[in-house]
């Protein structure tokens, strides 16, 4: 069955409390998660009390100010802190988002952070997303071409076509859709989700590729595509402000389109 | 961690099954069909008194006959596409998948024939 409690080993215990230095003013509370698989204990909720008068806006800007000045044991991921790379991907607030652009201020009471939900934990709020990566390469997201490229130039594709690739082309393979899909989390070893699937239309709909049929016949599964129920969970917390579900439902409509 | 299996191997599986598009349309063509029909039949019963003869002889009549069979054939044909899903979704075990499965269907289509044969004899009976 579909997991709707955690085993035994995963219940969430409480932790340690950190607090701030005596004579901080501005204090919020951050509630995260911890959880270090090597030391055999149940995952705990640690809590940190940061002044805000020597921190800076983003969550982020949070964490790492816990990592070097509070509690160096806290992992996590990060690299550009301007929502390009797709590091610092987490569960802020209840909601998947990037830790770099994700402001302490529009967070009303404790800050709440979790890893990506219903991935499996390398340690604290670092999940391991290799099946979530396998599941892009497995959409073969790069151009296939049966005419070969004009020997003096580049693939030419008019204004109007690459504007459909707008809303497509700058997803950052954050994770951040698909572990917000509950369909991915009861059935992520063969549902494709949210992200691989907006990638693979991204390729669909690329006037230059040549392989949409091809393409189009490997979504056709019940659980590869068909698994998304518009839920539209993905749209709601893309942090790029892309829309997955309506990728995926205009690669439902070229399924049907191309059968009727 | 001992399965040494990549991680795109396990995601590519057995392929594609090519299937699954039929599914979609016929759920949201029922489900088109089912807005009018349940209108109908709501609207239908709900103006007449509730007298066995009097509904019998409604019923009786060929265009009720048939819409009651579409209705019908409508009906179950949605459920059993519906009931699909739910248990793809929620029983991840393939052996019970397939057992909840085969079970659904067959369900699904003994009432969808004891329904349309019971028109069909209040409809063609003497």
């Amino acid at each position: 069955m579909a997991e709707f409690t955690l085993p035994a080993n995963s219940v969430v215990k409480q932790g340690k409390l950190f607090r701030a230095a005596d004579g901080a003013t501005n204090i919020r509370r951050f509630v995260v998660y911890r959880y270090d698989p090597a030391s055999g204990e149940n995952p705990c909720i640690d809590t940190y009390e940061i002044d805000m008068d020597s921190c800076g806006p983003m969550v982020l800007d949070a964490l790492l100010k816990i990592k070097d000045e509070m509690d160096a044991t806290l992992s996590l991921r990060r690299s550009c802190r301007e929502g390009i790379c797709g590091s610092c991907s987490m569960n802020i607030d209840g909601a998947n988002t990037l830790a770099c652009t994700q402001s302490i201020a529009d967070i009303k009471g404790d800050v709440k952070i979790y890893p990506l939900p219903h991935q499996p934990v390398v340690k604290d709020l670092v999940s391991d997303l290799t099946n979530f990566y396998a599941q892009y390469a497995s959409v073969e997201p790069w151009m296939k071409t049966d005419t070969a490229t004009p020997p003096d130039r580049e693939r030419l594709q008019s204004r109007e076509d690459r504007e459909k690739l707008d809303g497509l082309y700058e997803c950052i393979l954050c994770a951040c859709c698909s572990t917000s899909c509950p369909s991915y989390w009861w059935n992520s070893d063969r549902y494709l989700g949210p992200a691989a699937l907006l990638n693979a239309y991204r390729w669909i709909v690329d006037s230059r590729d040549e392989a949409a049929g091809e393409r189009l016949d490997e979504l056709e599964d019940p659980f590869k595509l068909y698994r998304c129920h518009t839920i539209m969970n993905c749209s709601k917390v893309c942090p790029k402000g892309l829309n997955p579900a309506m990728a995926i439902a205009e690669t439902k409509k070229l399924l049907v389109q191309r059968k009727i | 961690m001992n399965d040494l299996r990549s991680p795109l191997s396990k995601v590519k599986g057995l392929g594609s099954a090519r299937e699954g598009t039929s599914h979609f349309w016929h759920q949201r063509l029922t489900a088109l069909l089912l807005i009018p029909l349940v209108l109908w039949i709501g609207f239908g019963i709900a103006a007449l008194p509730l007298e066995h003869a009097i509904l019998v002889n409604w019923i009786r009549q060929p265009l009720v006959t048939i819409a009651m069979v579409l209705l019908i054939m409508a009906t179950f044909y949605h459920a059993q596409l519906g009931l699909q899903t739910v248990i793809e979704d929620y029983i991840a075990s393939h052996s019970s998948r397939t057992l909840v499965l085969l079970l659904s269907n067959a369900l699904c289509l003994l009432f969808g024939i004891i329904g349309v044969v019971s028109v069909l004899k209040i409809s063609l009976g003497a």
